[in-house]
């Protein structure tokens, strides 16, 4: 007779694992990957590749020699990392060896100093982000031109994001600024994984669909921005206005040009509702997805850079064990 | 609010109740019941017959211990329990089936009931009876409301949310009348114009086997309910039943209700109206690599390993856990020669790969525990507090209103043990008020 197992209950488990959460997380970013390599070539993809591998090799490296601890790179959490900060980059040569910084910046600063996953305050990809739009502040602001992309070039010709265009408040911006379906498939400039709201809302759906995300986030986030910019916006909508002798533009965009241009879904999406960085519960979740809307647009609005999804994120991610303490579950009977 | 969708496994829904033959040899543990022990009044080498009582309730949280066999007793002394906890017992030696002639074995179904409220009671107190969902709690002392509470609500567990168990189903669906009829006295002894019988929507035969009966006795009502582990979990019961919520730290009948299980039902039944003393269990033998499945009717003190050689033979080599309960909240066993106890409800047996526990990997807040918590609390928080011997602070975040239900553990992707460190809190924590006092 074999000896028997003795432990507390309960006696079976869901199944549940954070590698599979991890990798339904990486399938839900196949839609927006295939979208940037079909408009912007090979280059997405090598940007890609050059990113998840860096960020695996990076943190397989820190946990085997500075941290002393079995690896954990199966659990796919690196390559999600990978992938994020890829997507938010532009599609241009100079990011290929450029990534493996962020990469770097993002495992090793962002996740692996405080402790590795779970234990980051700060969503990785967007602080390897950030330290690359500081570091690199032109390269990370030259976009490939989407309409003249070659599939297999590497030379690009730039072009502009439509949020660019916005801030340098030229009259002819106007004129210029692509069409709302051109901007939900993702048929505009900006950073390869964040142009086709279509294709990041298919993956967000499917992870609803596994509850790996819930509504509360990219619905507060995508519905605060709308809102707030459609206030603006009807205040004082955009429009050409002579001053002292120049054209130029003034007023607020519309609120569906907000929505869908520069990283407000691939935010809302899958940055702001990273499980570890963001708030647990649901009335939580709320205000840090109506506090990430509002920064966004606030930061867009008067701040110096065009987009602010990545501050708005990282900012409420600071806030994030305030709320979590803030917004207890509601207990039984009480 | 909370809970989880374990698999329901109820492979043995199908397999009619047997009877279990008597063994040879028969232990009878003093302490089946919450509270004290029983007090033997049996004496090496005195004869006793079926039913006749062999352990009297001396304290106030007591039960009676009857004798589940005829023969003779060859020692009175402790004997170690499933979970190898040593217990006073007394030993007895099988010689034939010989009852107490006051037992009523025919097989007549008796409806009428004359007994006022304080005679029921009192005969509950002395056959025995004490709740079979899985605290033991001594019927008599539930049912005597004390002075200034009132019981408004009667409600019969019935859920049987735990994975795996059949016993309360099959009961329903072979003994309904007398369930009805032991729902019906309980009714009685409490005065409530109403009881409600809970029963999870996923075991539509019962429930309409049950509604059909209902009609014939008055003031029961079947109540179907939502499939969610921990449906049956008393609190959730009667928010279900009621729309009543027991407040941390209160009972039931501070919120007017009494809850009891369908198996308790069916042995007051047996008591009030057969003279029968709780002295036998119907429990599942199950399991997903069991050659058989069986719904059985044991003596109390039949072991865990006759059981086991009765119904299957052996365990299968495979075996890596046997439990008594459902795979939520039974306990392993450590000791297969250890006799079964009132309120066992199965003997389910584990394949050691269904039984192994995955490897645990770091938290990533992902909140699935404080959203399968029943109770709203924050088991990955209790996990930090008490892993870090933080044990005032797991109090103030309230870690004793936790009920063990293991839903947080079950869906935690890290596979953290929270249930076991929420155990091991609530006795820190028990401690600490205790030296306090």
């Amino acid at each position: 007779m074999n000896l028997l197992n003795i432990s507390g209950s309960p006696h079976v488990h869901s199944d549940e694992s954070t590698k599979r959460i991890m990798w339904r997380v990486n399938m839900a970013l196949i839609p927006a990957l295939l979208v940037a390599i079909a408009y912007f070539g090979v280059t997405a993809l090598l940007i890609s590749v050059i990113s998840v591998l860096s960020c695996v090799l990076f943190q397989w490296l820190i946990e085997k020699y500075i941290m002393k601890v079995p690896s954990t790179i199966c659990d796919g959490s690196a390559i999600v990392t990978g992938l994020l900060l890829a997507f938010n980059v532009p599609a241009t040569a100079s990011m290929l060896w450029i990534v493996v910084i962020g990469a770097l910046v993002a495992i090793g600063v962002g996740k692996m100093a405080f402790g590795g996953l779970g234990k980051n305050p700060f969503n990785p990809a967007l602080v390897g982000r950030v330290f690359l739009l500081i570091s690199f502040p032109v390269q990370m602001t030259t976009w490939p031109d989407v309409s003249k992309v070659q599939f297999f070039g590497l030379d690009t010709v730039t072009g502009p994001t439509p949020l660019g265009l916005l801030k340098e408040r030229g009259a002819e911006a106007l004129d210029q600024l692509p069409q709302a379906w051109d901007m939900f498939i993702g048929h505009i400039g900006g950073s390869f994984g964040e142009v086709s709201a279509l294709a990041i809302l298919l993956g967000a759906a499917y992870l609803c669909w596994k509850k790996i995300i819930s509504w509360h986030i990219p619905v507060t986030f995508i519905g605060t921005a709308f809102v707030f910019s459609a206030i603006l916006w009807l205040v004082n909508p955009v429009h050409v206005e002579a001053v002292d002798g120049v054209k130029q533009l003034v007023g607020y965009i519309d609120p569906l040009t907000t929505i869908l241009t520069g990283g407000i879904m691939l935010g809302a999406c899958f940055m702001a509702t990273d499980m570890v960085t963001s708030p647990m519960s649901k009335s939580g979740q709320l205000i840090f997805g109506v506090g990430c809307g509002l920064l966004t647009v606030i930061i867009r609005t008067w701040g110096a850079y065009p987009e602010g999804v990545s501050f708005a994120i990282l900012l409420m991610n600071s806030v994030t064990p305030l709320i979590n303490r803030w917004c207890k579950p509601k207990r039984f009977a009480n | 609010m909370g809970g989880v969708h374990p698999e329901e496994n109820k492979i043995s829904n199908d397999a009619a109740i047997e009877i279990m033959p008597v063994p040879a040899q028969m232990v009878v543990l003093m302490n089946q019941h919450l509270g004290a022990p029983a007090t033997p009044i049996v004496q090496k080498g005195d004869k006793v017959k079926v039913g006749q009582l062999i352990g009297e309730a001396q304290a106030f949280m007591c039960a009676n211990v009857h004798s589940p066999v005829s023969g003779t007793v060859v020692k009175v002394e402790p004997c170690k329990d499933a979970f190898g906890m040593a217990k006073p017992a007394v030993y007895i030696n099988v010689e034939g089936d010989e009852w107490m002639e006051t037992i009523d074995r025919t097989p007549d179904i008796k409806r009428e009931c004359t007994l006022e409220p304080k005679q029921i009671v009192d005969k509950l107190k002395e056959m025995g009876i004490v709740g079979l969902g899985g605290a033991t709690f001594p019927a008599h002392i539930k049912y005597n409301v004390p002075e200034g509470k009132k019981a408004e609500y009667l409600i019969i567990n019935a859920a049987e949310c735990e994975p795996y168990l059949t016993s309360d189903y099959r009961v329903m669906m072979e003994h309904a009348e007398e369930v009805c009829i032991g729902v019906s006295i309980l009714r009685k002894a409490l005065g409530v114009p109403n009881a409600y019988i809970g029963i999870e929507s996923n075991k539509p035969q019962a429930i309409a086997k049950m509604t059909e009966m209902a009609r014939q006795f008055e003031g029961i009502i079947v109540e179907p309910l939502k499939v969610k582990y921990p449906q049956g979990a008393e609190k959730q019961l009667i928010n279900a039943v009621t729309g009543r919520k027991v407040p941390s730290g209160k009972l039931p009948i501070d919120v007017g209700c009494v809850v009891s299980n369908l198996g308790t039902a069916f042995s007051v039944y047996e008591a009030i109206q057969k003279n029968k003393p709780l002295i036998e269990n119907i429990l599942t033998v199950t399991g997903k690599k069991l050659p058989s499945q069986h719904n059985y009717i044991v003596r109390i003190g039949t072991t865990y390993n006759d059981i086991i050689k009765h119904s299957i033979g052996e365990l299968p080599a495979t075996t890596g856990k046997v439990i008594s309960g459902g795979t939520m909240m039974g306990k392993a066993v450590v000791n297969l020669d250890a006799p079964t106890v009132k309120g066992n409800s199965s003997v389910l047996v584990m394949d050691e790969n269904e039984a192994r526990r995955n490897p645990e990997t770091a938290c990533i807040r992902c909140g699935k525990c404080m959203h399968a918590c029943p109770m709203g609390l924050e088991p990955y928080m209790f996990s930090v507090l008490v892993r870090n011997n933080r044990i005032e602070e797991a109090k103030e975040h309230n870690i004793l209103d936790c009920i063990e239900c293991g839903c947080c553990f079950f869906s935690c992707p890290a596979n953290k043990p929270l249930t076991d460190e929420i155990r091991l809190g609530k006795n820190k924590v028990r401690a600490m008020m205790a030296a306090k006092k």
